[in-house]
Formats: structure tokens, sequence, C-alpha cells
């Protein structure tokens, strides 16, 4: 067995690898609950690729037999509703595990320097699962499949003088068609997993080249020589990190302390999971809407249309904006702002637990918009909710302002050297 | 403390339902468990829906079978269109017709309990009423202007319309009351409120067939879940002993 693995060490970089990136790899011991979601999104990813490949056997991606073969899977294979809620419910989860592990990069500061790049490319990853979920969610070629699209695709009509002629490439028809369902399916099953693996790829190696933060933000790896033996970590870590770094007596092995930690997470994320999957599986109609057990009728507008439940803050900036151009540049904007944390925030301390007051009231704040835009952009239209939602839009863009403003001389608390004990 | 106020500030359920109609709906009181009034429910479905009415994700042999009606007399009693068992549930009338008929080819009902709820269905087939002004001479509660005629009234009899005079801000108005029977149909109106809930418990089946053996399978993977949470927050305490 030893010979055989030496013969492939010799050929492939195996265990050299996986020593490297894994088992050897240095990680705080004060990560907490918040830093689980990064395990739990590869988890879902690696569901939905599974799960994806198995429906993609059955499904049809015809206006004609589109809605027919997701009732098939359903119906006729057997367990395929498994296959089928497996796929719809990890597209909700992968969003709710995305988002906590964005707030988790928020509230300690893992935007910033040296992590720039690794906070854009998570970006990039997350703009690439929304362009995902949108195809996805048009495949079983239901009503709100077909509305949202609709919706969705005529927001690029809104780009002066290229716009009209854009939809029409876009959805390659004069209308939301067939020809839409079969490139949207081709770039659900093949393009946009591709980007969003290469991306994850790319995603962790910056990781583990800038290493990872934790909630003190204090870095673990410390100038060569600057560390005495007795403050080294006495695990075993990877000569990748210890050649040009002293590691601190501050890191636990990714193997198999913080595996281990991942996995009690991975357990009661996966009850969840599976509860909502067998008990609940349109999750009161956010999960898999009630007009899309309809097959998509283009002479028939549902009464509401909405996107899914994860796209719905955004929907509601959108509308907020009585002009359709600047709805759809504020739309884009919010999500611009975010690739540019690193930048607006001017602050040098990581961690909101040694960061001012006010960036605290400023991080929940946006939390707390975040999701009251999202129930906005989600549910039917008021006349209240429209200047409710007006002043959720300031309030969200106020928080990237306040922000900028504030951290440049903002007053911080002492850092310790060394993650505390 | 600060950890949990961030968890509920990510988590404020602020999902609302839907917003509904005018008319309250009425609480289905139905249950999946109850096969014989699974079977009343096909049987009132298949003697007054499926002659416009199409089911066509859902096969007879699977109906009878997840019933626990054997195929010989489902094929006998239930069955009216001479097609095989193994067929799909496809209307008697051709669809053609039927648009000619009614304006528009009456949905299909395979997913309709999906589509609209259990509750809306329950109220929407039991608020007919007598309108002289439609096509049909009803009209609709839940759903008003409804193309479709009352097809359950000779269960129902003629149902109409009633009021009541109540004291709206000390002024006497006119309220809607509910739908009264004549008194003219097979049923009385207990008796069709439990048929209404009967045929809406069968819908709620066809529109998700495999609900109960899904929920059967749930529990025993959330009782190994447990289980293998158990064993690995064991694991993780004991690796993590050391550290702290």
């Amino acid at each position: 067995m030893n010979g055989f693995l030496s013969w492939i060490e010799a050929r492939i970089p195996l265990m050299r690898v996986a020593n490297m990136h894994a088992i050897q790899y240095p990680a705080p011991r004060n990560m907490n609950f918040w830093y689980v979601f990064g395990f739990l999104a590869t988890i879902v990813l690696v569901n939905q690729i599974i799960t994806g490949i198995w429906l993609t056997m059955n499904y049809v991606p015809t206006a004609e037999g589109a809605f027919a073969s997701v009732e098939y899977i359903m119906r006729e294979i057997d367990y395929g509703w498994i296959i089928r809620y497996m796929h719809s419910t990890g597209a909700s989860a992968f969003f709710i595990v995305v988002y906590m592990h964005m707030f988790r990069g928020m509230i300690y500061g893992s935007y910033q320097k040296p992590r720039e790049l690794l906070w854009v490319f998570g970006m990039f990853i997350y703009l690439a699962l929304m362009a995902e979920a949108f195809m996805g969610y048009v495949l079983p070629w239901g009503q709100m499949s077909y509305w949202g699209a609709q919706v969705i695709v005529s927001l690029f009509g809104a780009i002066p003088v290229i716009g009209p002629d854009l939809v029409i490439w876009l959805q390659g028809d004069y209308v939301i068609s067939g020809a839409t369902l079969n490139r949207f399916f081709a770039l659900h099953v093949i393009a946009l997993p591709l980007v969003i693996v290469i991306l994850v790829f790319l995603h962790i190696i910056a990781l583990h080249e800038v290493g990872s933060n934790n909630p003190d933000g204090v870095a673990i790896k410390h100038k060569k020589g600057s560390l005495s033996e007795s403050e080294k970590t006495p695990y075993k870590i990877h000569e990748y990190y210890t050649e040009k770094y002293d590691i601190a007596d501050d890191v636990v092995p990714f193997f198999p302390h913080i595996v281990l930690k991942d996995l009690v997470a991975f357990c009661i994320f996966l009850a969840a999971f599976t509860y909502i999957m067998f008990f609940a599986p349109e999750m009161g109609g956010k999960f898999l809407e009630h007009p899309n057990f309809e097959i998509a009728n283009q002479l028939k507008t549902p009464e509401h249309i909405f996107p899914v439940w994860y796209f719905t803050p955004f929907y509601a900036i959108l509308k907020a904006v009585p002009d359709k151009l600047f709805g759809v540049l504020a739309m884009f904007g919010a999500i611009a702002a975010l690739f540019a944390m690193p930048w607006i925030d001017r602050g040098r301390v990581r961690s909101w637990r040694y960061r001012c007051g006010l960036h605290k009231v400023n991080l929940l704040l946006f939390a707390v918009v975040f999701v009251f835009l999202g129930y906005l952009g989600g549910t039917p239209q008021e006349n209240w909710k429209i200047i409710a939602s007006q002043i959720a839009t300031v309030l969200y863009f106020g928080f990237f302002i306040a922000l900028f403003l504030y951290s440049k001389n903002e007053n911080t608390k002492p850092v310790p050297a060394r993650i505390p004990r | 403390m600060k950890r949990l106020i961030t968890l509920m500030a990510f988590f404020v359920p602020l999902w609302a339902a839907a917003a509904g109609s005018k008319v309250p709906l009425d609480e289905a009181p139905i249950d999946l468990t109850d096969k014989a009034s699974l079977q009343r429910g096909a049987k009132i479905y298949m003697n007054y829906c499926s002659g416009c009415h199409s089911m066509k994700y859902q096969r007879y042999s699977r109906t009878f079978n997840d019933l626990g009606i054997p195929e010989e007399l489902g094929e006998e009693y239930l069955q009216f269109t001479g097609d095989k068992v193994t067929d799909y549930m496809k209307r008697a009338m051709p669809t053609e017709s039927a648009s000619t008929w009614f304006g528009a080819a009456p949905p299909d009902l395979t997913l309709v309990a999906r589509v609209r709820g259990v509750d809306w269905l329950y109220t929407y087939l039991r608020t007919f009423y007598v309108d002289k002004e439609r096509p049909f001479g009803v009209n609709n509660k839940v759903f008003p202007d409804v193309g479709m005629p009352h097809a359950l009234q000779a269960l129902q009899g003629t149902p109409r319309e009633t009021y009541e005079e109540v004291m709206v801000d000390g002024e006497m108005v006119e309220r809607y009351a509910g739908i009264q029977s004549d008194g003219d149909g097979a049923l009385s109106p207990e008796e069709y409120d439990e048929a209404v809930a009967d045929l809406v418990n069968f819908l709620e089946y066809t529109g998700e067939p495999f609900r109960l053996q899904s929920e059967q399978i749930g529990k025993w993977v959330l009782v190994f879940i447990l289980v293998l949470f158990v064993f690995v927050f064991l694991l993780k305490k004991d690796y993590w002993r050391e550290v702290h």
C-alpha cells in the first residue's frame, strides 16, 4: 500500500496537496459558528451538482415537455421526488448559507487587506449563483418561471440604445419561449456550474494564501523568527505555511479539529434541511411558489409576480425607484457596493468586537434593512410599501456611505496581538 | 447575547402570508391518512369532475393502488373513459369542444391543490350561488365570474346568497352571511360540506401523491441525523478538549 502511494506521489502531488490545503492547514482556534457556512456552502454545491445530474437524466428542456417532465420525475421515477426536492430545497439553502457567510465576512472584516481579492472572488461566486438560480427557476416552466423570467430579462431592456435588441438576443426570440428555455438549460447545467466551481477553487486558493480570518481579526501568521518556540503551535502544520511564517499557538489543524466542528454544524444544518425537504418542501410558497405548479401560459399573467425570496431585497430596490433605468442602476449598484466593501471600509481594525459602537449599529441595521427589503420585494404592492422601500433603499446605501465616512478616523478599541485565551 | 441578537436580526421572519380574497377562506378539514375519505373523494371526482377536467399527470392505477381500491373494482366503478387502468386520467370530453363550450378548456386538476391551496378549494366549492347574469346561472364568492357551472349542484341543491343586517358605525348595513341551499339537493348542508372535504382531500392527494411516504421516510432520516449528531458532537468535544 505504501509502495503504491509513493508511486502515485512521485507522479502527482496527491498527499502533498491534501496536507497543504486540508489536513495540515492552520485555522484559528477561535473560529465560532459563523465560520461553518463556507463548509456548508460547499456541501450544498456538491448536492446541487449531484442531484442536478440525476434530474438532467429525465428533464426535457422544451416548452412543450418541461413541465410534464418535472411531474414525471416527481411521480413516475422511483424516489424522483427526493432528488427534485433535494435540488429545490438546496437552491434556497444555498442562498441562506451564502448570506450568512457574507454577513460573517462583514462583521469580522474578512474583506479587509489582505483579503480583498478573496472577497471579490466570493462576490463573483454570489453573482454567478444568482444567474444560476434564476435560470434554474425558469426550467420547470411554470407560471412563475415564465413571468419571473419576463420581468428579469426585460430589465436589460432599460439599457439605453441597445436595450431592446439585447433583450431579443438574450431570449433568442421576440418573447420568452422554448428557445429561451433551451439556452437557459444549457447555461444552467454546463456554463454556470463550471464558472462557479472554478470560482470556488480560486476562492479557496486565495483563502489559503492569505489565511483564515477569525472573530478577533487577529493575525495567526507572524514574521519568521518573531515567535519563541513556546509561542509556536504544537500541531503539525504544513511546511508551506511554516517556511514563510511563524505560526502562533493560536491555531488548530483543519483536520480533524475544524472538520469535526464543521460536521457538528453539518448535522444541525442537515436536520433543518431534511425537515423542510420531507415535511414542507414548498416552505409556505417561498421555496416553491404556488403559481409555479401551473404550466407557463403567456396569455395569462399571474395576479402577483415575485422573484424567489433570495432576490426580493434587490427587487424591492428596483421597485423603489420610479424610473426603470435608474431602478435597474440602483439594483446593480446595490450589488456593486458589496463588491467594493474592501475599499469602502477604510478602517484598519477588522472585527466589530474592537470597532466603534456606531459600526455595530450600522451592521445590525444593514442586516435588518436587507431582510425588510426582502419582505417588501416579496409581498404584494401596497401604498405604504412604496415609501417604506424607498426609505429602506436609502438606508441600504446609507450603510456604505456611513461606513466610508466613519471608518477613516474611527475610535477603535486596542486589538490584542494574539487571540485572547 | 450579542450573537443571539445578530442571529435574530438575520432571521426576523417578516414573510407574511400572501394576500387573500375578500371572502375569508374556511379551513379545509382534511386528512391524507383517511383512506375512506380519499376513496369517497375519488368517487365524487370521477362522477362530477372528470368529464370536463383532466388529471394528465396522474394514472388510474396509481390512484387505485395508493387509495387501497382493487384495480378491477376501480376499473368497473370509477373509470368511465374506456382507457386502460395504467393510463393517465384524461378528461372524457375533447379539448376542442371544451374550449367551444366554456370559452377556455377547463384546467388540469392534478396540481390544483398546490396552486390554490386546500382552503381555497374547500371554500370555492361551497360558495357557488345563483346569479342570473352569468351564462351558467351561477357565480362564485372566491372566484368572481368564474366560467364554470356548479358541477355539484345535484348534491348541494340550489345555492343562494344570504345577507344579514348588522350595525356598523351606528348604521344598519347588509352583510354577506354565507350560502344557503334551497334543500333540493341529494345531501344535507353538513353532508355536502363533508363531501367537499373528501373531494378536496383527494385533490390534495393527487397534488403530491407521495406526501405520506415523504413524511414516513423523513421521520427516519431525522432520527438518523440525531444519532449521527450525538456521535459527531462527542467526537468533536473529545478532540477540542485539549485546545481550550
